[in-house]
């Protein structure tokens, strides 16, 4: 059983929630900022600007979140103030 | 007890098997319906038993959910798995307008409307990331709660249950509107009828087991309409293009959707001007728009108490937070397939309706033109039923030629039959009147293509072609009509109705119990009578679930068109209202009561101002505001033209160009040109200042305070508060 080291784990933490709010921004606004460079790409008919915000930042929000969920949960573990199973 | 509890343990060990046999049986099902319908059954029978069916279903579990444990009652004991959790929270989102209207949205906004399918996702990852997991670890029964521990008192909490009310109940009732707008389409009950059977289905599922009974209907529901949504659209795909995967397929539609709209335009059929390319970004919504919309609606996400509450539910804070993935994942499985469904019903417009003769319209144009939901030039089959039944009472009543009818029927004091017949254009009404002089018994469906072409003349088309201009189309018609434009059998619309009854259903059944838990626990246990005893709680939770079903269905039936085009404030006022004060609670330790009070107040006032100042007072918003308002130089000649017409209107006239006035005014009061759904942009950013202000003006929390904020921020450790009250004072 890992130390419980309360003052480490909440800086980890909240790394961790700078490093997803960035994504989670990037994704949302900025990359959609570019949309009209973005529709020159055509992969499979899809303009790739259009396919971003229809399916692409979608698919990454999806994944991020699963990231995230196993990332916080090693950081809980590594401080010792996880949960018991 | 032991049984009881030996058979629940039974079940949660089982859940996969539970839900899979059910999933087998629904399938099961739809293949016997799809028999019925060869065997020659009519479809309105088929259409009773789907919904019959699957209502059934969900009472069953909801009465097999019933429990006399507040915390069953509450939060489902607490024990509901990641996975399952993730389902029932998307059937407790996706409601009847993300079902039946989303692809519609699309439909009519391309690239814009995809504003919707972002907001509506990736607001999950501010829930998990900023708030699910803290709240779980707190352990409340509702959002509220959280906000009275953490704020030190009943003056938040009762702030926070306005902002739950003044969010959830004008989308609680469009989602019984919802219900009954389905059942009475393809079951052709009444409407109010349907609206009263969509509230029992509704009160069925959720009164006798709380929670726990929503929770375990809502995964079923789930099912139910994530087959009845993909199934169409699957089939569609792999018809015209030969692989079942809508999601990749749709892209070579989007390239023919360009490809016809240049067609379009050089022959003739749609004017360069009002044609908005598909894929085209930023013309329905500017860019500030677009962006401020997608930011409102994912904060609001993250704000909204039916789905936070959610979260409540899982056995740990890592489960809440894996729930929250999954929960996504179940959503996107649905929103990545909408924009498929836009896709395809626009290619099928713009290549067998549009520059179609006007002779020979598609079949699923008619049936919908029956419901009023296609029209032509104007015209609707519905329209024109209506109108002969109204020129047969004229005629009966003695009218003799076509200016005569209004002035009969206003005499008899006709009035139903006066409005149908004067909604009908010029010159339609004479198309309709001859006919009905004619022959008494004629049919709409036998003058339909007369009245189209005497409005496609009036409108300027003498080409005998559908012009883009000509047709119009309601944003639910996409989802429906896809099993029929896929030339599909009347068993797979029923279930694409059983899928949006789901959605509707679910969706209701979370946000009545969000608002009737906020009365039981908050207001009723936590302020008015605090030693309520337990079976005391339950009655009254039932009792006050019961009457907010009631009322809210009873505004339902009325129809109420102001109440439903509020429904897509409630994400403004969530987030403008809660977001602040949650987030701040746990990520900012000095932040205290004070803080917390005159933030919400500031957040939800400011939003609430903006939205009824630029909807109902639109004239005195933009006067007061005029120098922020985004209204270029011709918008506010036109204002002030329309003001000096209204006042200097005669006393007969002045109510139509008040009308006149005020629309305009609609369009120019604003700030910075930003609509009024997104007017959290304002809110949100006044309820953090005046939330960080406050705070470092008043004293800082309490020693005890800041521990216990530190006791949320650890996973590990019991949850602080045990059925429903605090385990230590920490004030």
């Amino acid at each position: 059983m890992a130390q419980v080291n309360a003052e480490g784990h909440w800086k980890a933490t909240s790394h961790l929630m700078w490093i997803a709010l960035a994504i989670w921004a990037f994704f949302s606004f900025v990359i959609h900022f570019f949309v009209n460079s973005l529709n020159e790409i055509v992969i499979l008919g899809f303009p790739l600007g259009y396919y971003m915000a229809a399916q692409g930042s979608l698919i990454v929000f999806v994944v991020l979140l699963f990231w995230f969920a196993r990332r916080q949960d090693s950081i809980d573990r590594e401080f010792g103030v996880a949960e018991e199973e | 007890m032991a049984t009881q509890s030996s058979a629940e343990s039974g079940f949660l060990a089982n859940l996969g098997k539970v839900y899979g046999i059910y999933t087998g049986g629904f399938l099961a099902f739809v293949i016997f319906i799809a028999i019925l319908e060869q065997l020659g059954v009519p479809n309105r029978i088929l259409g009773y038993l789907f919904v019959g069916f699957t209502i059934l279903v969900y009472a069953i579990i909801g009465i097999l959910s019933r429990t006399g444990q507040v915390s069953e009652y509450y939060v489902a004991g607490r024990k509901v798995p990641a996975f399952y959790n993730g389902m029932a929270t998307g059937a407790d989102w996706m409601s009847a307008a993300s079902f039946v209207g989303m692809a519609g949205t699309l439909y009519a906004l391309g690239y814009d409307g995809l504003a919707f399918v972002l907001g509506w996702t990736g607001g999950y990852v501010l829930v998990s990331v900023l708030l699910a997991p803290f709240l779980r670890k707190f352990g409340a029964y509702t959002v509220p709660d959280f906000l009275a521990a953490r704020y030190g008192g009943n003056l938040a909490r009762f702030l926070g249950v306005i902002v739950l009310i003044s969010c959830s109940f004008t989308y609680v009732v469009a989602q019984i509107y919802g219900t009954g707008l389905i059942a009475s389409r393809f079951l052709g009950l009444d409407f109010t009828i349907a609206v009263y059977a969509g509230l029992a289905g509704i009160l069925v599922c959720s009164m006798l087991g709380g929670m726990r009974a929503v929770t375990w209907t809502q995964v079923a529901q789930y099912i139910v309409l994530i087959v009845a949504y993909l199934t169409p659209v699957v089939i569609l795909a792999t018809k015209n293009y030969g692989v079942p995967v809508p999601q990749l397929m749709y892209g070579q539609a989007l390239q023919d959707i360009t490809a016809r709209e240049s067609q379009m335009i050089e022959s003739g059929l749609a004017a360069a001007g009002t044609l908005k390319p598909y894929i085209t970004p930023f013309l329905t919504y500017d860019r500030l728009n677009f962006f401020a919309l997608i930011l409102c609606l994912m904060v609001g996400t993250a704000s909204l108490p039916h789905i936070l509450m959610r979260y409540f539910t899982t056995p740990s804070v890592r489960d809440a937070r894996k729930s929250v993935a999954w929960s996504l994942f179940f959503i996107f499985l649905l929103y990545f397939t909408a924009p498929s469904y836009a896709a395809f019903a626009k290619l099928e417009v713009y290549t067998n309706v549009i520059g179609q003769s006007l002779d020979q319209l598609p079949q699923w144009i008619s049936t919908y033109s029956n419901l009023g939901l296609v029209k032509i030039y104007g015209v609707t089959l519905q329209a024109l039923s209506s109108g002969i039944a109204a020129v047969g009472a004229a005629i009966a009543a003695g009218a003799a030629d076509v200016g005569s009818v209004a002035a009969t029927l206003q005499s008899k004091g006709l009035t139903s039959e006066l409005a149908n017949w004067s909604a009908l254009g010029d010159p339609v009404k004479a198309v309709v009147f001859d006919a009905v002089r004619a022959n008494g018994a004629v049919t709409a469906q036998e003058i339909f293509n007369p009245a189209i072409h005497a409005a496609a003349t009036a409108a300027g088309n003498t080409t005998n072609l559908l012009g883009l201009a000509g047709l119009s189309i309601d944003n639910d018609v996409i989802v429906l009509s896809t099993p029929e434009i896929a030339g599909l059998p009347y068993v797979i619309a029923g279930l694409v109705a059983a899928g949006g009854l789901a959605a509707a259903l679910s969706t209701a059944d979370g946000l009545l119990l969000a608002i009737a838990n906020a009365l039981s626990h908050d207001i009723y246990y936590k302020m008015v009578d605090t030693h309520a005893p337990t079976t005391r709680r339950l009655i009254v939770a039932r009792v006050l679930l019961v009457i907010v079903a009631v009322i809210a269905a009873y505004t339902a039936s009325t129809k109420p068109a102001d109440i439903l085009a509020m429904v897509s404030w409630a994400f403004s006022l969530a987030a403008a209202g809660l977001f602040p004060a949650l987030v701040l609670g746990v990520w900012w330790k000095r932040a205290n009561q004070w803080g917390a009070v005159v933030g919400i107040i500031a957040g939800f006032g400011i939003c609430l101002y903006y939205l009824v100042g630029t909807r109902y007072f639109a004239v005195s918003f933009y006067e007061t505001w005029s120098g922020l308002s985004g209204a270029n130089e011709a918008a506010i000649a036109k204002f002030n033209e329309l003001k000096a017409a209204w006042e200097g209107a005669a006393p007969e006239a002045k109510a139509a160009a008040w009308k006149a006035f005020d629309t305009h005014a609609q369009t120019v009061a604003n700030w910075f040109g930003v609509r009024n759904i997104s007017s959290a942009l304002f809110g949100l950013p006044a309820g953090f200042i005046a939330m960080y202000v406050v705070s470092l003006l008043t004293k800082a929390p309490s020693k005890q305070m800041q521990d216990f904020i530190d006791e949320i921020r650890r996973p590990k450790g019991k949850e602080l508060m045990e059925g429903g009250n605090l385990v230590t004072d920490v004030r």
